[in-house]
């Protein structure tokens, strides 16, 4: 019986299958539900890592060890696990590791759109890329067989189009593989530098092997049309290619590390005009000129952003002699766009009742430069609170802090970082230390709304159950900032906006580092709320005081602000701002 | 539906909405026809009540999971301002089906921008095709303004010429159990619209 399943749902799928009974990651867009759909599956272990390093580090101990093993995270996750891939690169695995790496071409949920198939040429290891969510699945299977045939680890590439997409898959049963015995074996796993330098040997002998293999490797074929135009193209292209010239030759790869020599060589030669059609990197381009075939790639299509059916119609449309083959109906004009008013935007906002919405507020008022970090409360710099200077990857904030002390001593009690809890526990930890360590006086802001929220709610190390939802250790922030030598550590409520505003300024103004948990649950996680906030037309003076919040709840009339109840949360903080006391909250608050 | 046809509805909406459940319904649908289905979802920072998209394809052969700018021939719009900002996806001839239900966004929450007015006579006069319902009401009236998103399900599977018997057993398969009657009565609130 065929499924709907999207590219991650099928690689879970794929995983269970092919006998994976270990797996890792750390949640990420758009790689997160690969292991949240894993750990359904009977007879396996998956776990949440606390980043993507540790993740993989769990995963190359379960290789080395013996069992089939998945580890999963999206593409710069792969930046933070890079330094265990490149050396499991040389040690190789016992039974195999396929590590997911989900890449975001248009960057609907990063902060960069780097193409990771070029850490599997940095790394010398295979790189698979599935076209659709049957892909998905089968090649979870065919990497776990690459890496155990060629003893590497093999990337699983996806992007955002693959990840997300439902497409059919045909699910069978899970096979039954053994888990391998253990065999201690230090040349090939220790690697100081006298193993090393042996296995680096072997690891250009396997290069050589696998490029012989991708010849015949049957994630890479020829699917022979109309030879003017020819098209060598791989992952979700491959389905734009299939639309848009569907008469044309197409060369469509599978494997694109190490690409399959003779394959190439053969397509080019049989076809009039050939192209490579990939988003992001000339990847392939490249390494098919290095085999001395002119071909045109880059010069016609972008490096920036994701490529589209549309597109691919106006570029080839732009020089092929052979235009009969390409299908321009994807051309014809549709409705006009309205443009007669403007049609105002929608950006993601802090939802209702949110608890970083007060924290940006009382940064804002305060004039603080905010050293930002990755996770909801990255809203935290949209208008109208504006209230951050720099976001860059998980866990720089706190570090960046002391950079910015150091760099201009003046501006002491004038900066602080501000990092969710899951963000502090993959890599704010020894940005933290390093502060204690130097001597800082910064003030790191921990939001704790006791989730991952951005990606869907996961837990994590603080919050006292595991990917299964089983209760466990629960590490206590305070005590791991006192432990890494900070010696202020305030706790404080995101919904008492003066007392929130003291503490920080306070904290700022010390002359030794400190650290506020700013602790109130994700509003998402609430399952009562409190009575919504009312106001009084008749007393309301529209001073918009409480517009400063960017609450959705809340609208600016004409001549009063309304609350909109079926989005109140109660969580208040309007009512703090509003001066005539008309906005007014009755009940209880929950919390 | 012609059978080489690829059949492309596009359904936007606000994060929170309900979109997901209604693309689930409609592809259901689809495979108990025996076609090929794609769905296309953004998940992550685009939830936080930004404007999200669902791009649900079914035809013989869908190689594309995504519906290029003019080609959908379908819109349905869970909000109309989503409706007006997605409109140049659909296809001159296409239908758009509306939800006439204002949720603003922050920066007309703010006064910074105008949320438009005469949006659905706007759309009309470019879509002949445009059906605007009060899905909200027609929901309520069942006991659950959540169910909107099923009440737009009716209109949409109807105008799609799908047996109604078939979109039932789509709700026994995709909605959960205690919801199941709910869901049905908006169902028929939709199905029952005259278009």
């Amino acid at each position: 019986m065929k499924e709907l399943l999207t590219g991650n749902e099928a690689i879970a799928r794929g995983a269970y299958e092919s006998g994976v009974r270990v797996a890792a990651a750390y949640p990420g867009t758009p790689s997160t539900e690969i292991m949240e759909n894993f750990v359904r599956y009977p007879g396996v272990y998956a776990q949440w890592s606390p980043n993507e390093k540790v993740a993989l580090e769990v995963g190359l101990g379960a290789a080395i060890a013996g069992a089939r093993t998945l580890v999963a995270m999206k593409h710069v996750g792969v930046n933070v696990a890079a330094d265990p891939l490149f050396t499991l690169a040389y040690t190789g695995i016992n039974a195999g590791l396929v590590l997911v790496s989900a890449d975001d071409p248009g960057m609907h949920s990063s902060q960069n759109e780097q193409d990771n198939r070029n850490y599997a040429r940095f790394a010398k290891i295979p790189v698979l890329e599935p076209s659709n969510s049957r892909e998905c699945r089968e090649m979870v299977g065919l990497a776990l067989e690459i890496s155990e045939q060629f003893d590497t680890p093999v990337m699983l590439r996806t992007t955002t189009r693959v990840a997300h997409s439902q497409s059919f898959v045909e699910p069978v049963e899970a096979r039954d593989v053994e888990v391998r015995p253990y065999i201690k074996n230090p040349q090939k796993y220790v690697m100081v530098p006298a193993h090393a330098r042996g296995r680096h040997v072997i690891v250009e002998e396997r290069r050589r092997k696998l490029q012989e293999y991708a010849d015949t490797c049957p994630a890479n074929r020829t699917e022979w049309g109309d030879k003017g135009i020819g098209v060598i193209t791989c992952g979700i292209v491959y389905e734009y290619v299939k639309e848009i010239v569907p008469g044309a030759s197409v060369l469509k790869l599978g494997l694109t590390y190490p690409l399959p020599e003779k394959l190439i060589r053969d397509f080019a030669a049989q076809v009039k005009e050939l192209y490579v059609i990939e988003e992001l990197e000339p990847f392939l381009e490249e390494q098919v000129r290095l085999m001395g075939i002119e071909v045109t790639g880059k010069k016609l299509f972008p490096r920036v952003g994701e490529i589209s059916q549309r597109m691919i119609a106006e570029k080839l449309l732009s020089v092929t002699e052979y235009k009969n083959l390409v299908q321009d109906a994807v051309l014809a004009a549709g409705v006009e766009p309205e443009r007669d008013v403007p049609v105002p935007v929608r950006p993601p906002v802090m939802c209702p009742g949110c608890p970083h919405r007060g924290v940006f507020y009382v940064l804002s008022q305060l004039k603080m430069t905010v050293l930002g970090d990755i996770g909801c409360y990255t809203l935290g710099a949209l208008p109208p609170l504006e209230a951050m200077d720099t976001c860059i990857c998980m866990g720089a904030s706190v570090g960046s802090a002391l950079g910015v002390e150091k760099a201009h001593p003046e501006m002491h009690g004038k900066v602080v970082s501000v990092i969710g809890d899951s963000t502090f526990l993959h890599s704010g930890i020894t940005g933290l230390l390093d502060i204690a360590y130097n001597k800082g006086t910064t003030t790191t802001i921990i939001l704790d709304n006791s989730t991952t929220a951005m990606t869907g709610h996961q837990d994590h190390p603080a919050t006292g159950r595991t990917l299964k939802k089983e209760p466990t250790n629960q590490v206590d922030l305070a005590g791991l900032a006192k432990a890494l030598g900070i010696k202020r550590v305030v706790a404080a409520d995101p919904f008492d906006l003066d007392k929130l505003k003291d503490i920080i300024r306070e904290e700022a103004e010390a002359r030794e580092p400190s650290v506020i948990i700013v602790k109130r649950p994700c509003a998402l996680l609430l399952k009562e709320r409190s009575v919504p906030c009312t106001v009084e037309a008749e007393t309301c003076i529209n001073c918009k005081k409480c517009m400063k919040l960017g609450c959705p709840a809340l609208t600016a009339g004409e001549h009063a602000v309304t609350v909109n109840a079926a989005l109140c949360t109660g969580c208040g903080l309007c009512v703090q701002l509003c001066p005539t006391g008309t906005l007014k909250r009755e009940g209880d608050v929950v919390g | 539906m012609d059978n080489n046809k690829v059949m492309n509805i596009f359904i936007v909406g606000v994060g929170g909405q309900g979109t997901i459940l209604a693309s689930r319904i409609l592809s259901y649908l689809g495979q108990q026809e025996g076609y090929d289905v794609k769905v296309s979802e953004i998940h992550g920072m685009a939830q936080r009540g930004g404007s999200v998209v669902t791009q649900v394809r079914m035809g013989k052969i869908v190689h594309s999971p995504l519906i290029a700018e003019g080609q959908a021939d379908i819109i349905l719009a869970f909000e109309r301002l989503e409706a007006l900002r997605w409109m140049h996806y659909l296809k001159k001839g296409g239908v758009m089906i509306i939800n006439d239900q204002a949720i603003e966004p922050v920066p007309v929450l703010m006064g910074l921008q105008e949320y438009p007015a005469n949006i659905v006579e706007r759309i009309r006069r470019k879509v002949p095709d445009t059906i605007a319902i009060d899905a909200l009401a027609l929901a309520r009236k069942c006991g659950n303004d959540k169910a909107s998103n099923v009440v737009l399900m009716g209109v949409l599977a109807r105008k799609m010429g799908f047996a109604k018997e078939k979109c039932m057993q789509a709700l026994v398969a995709k909605v959960p159990a205690k919801f199941l009657e709910l869901n049905k009565c908006a169902f028929e609130e939709g199905w029952n619209i005259q278009v």
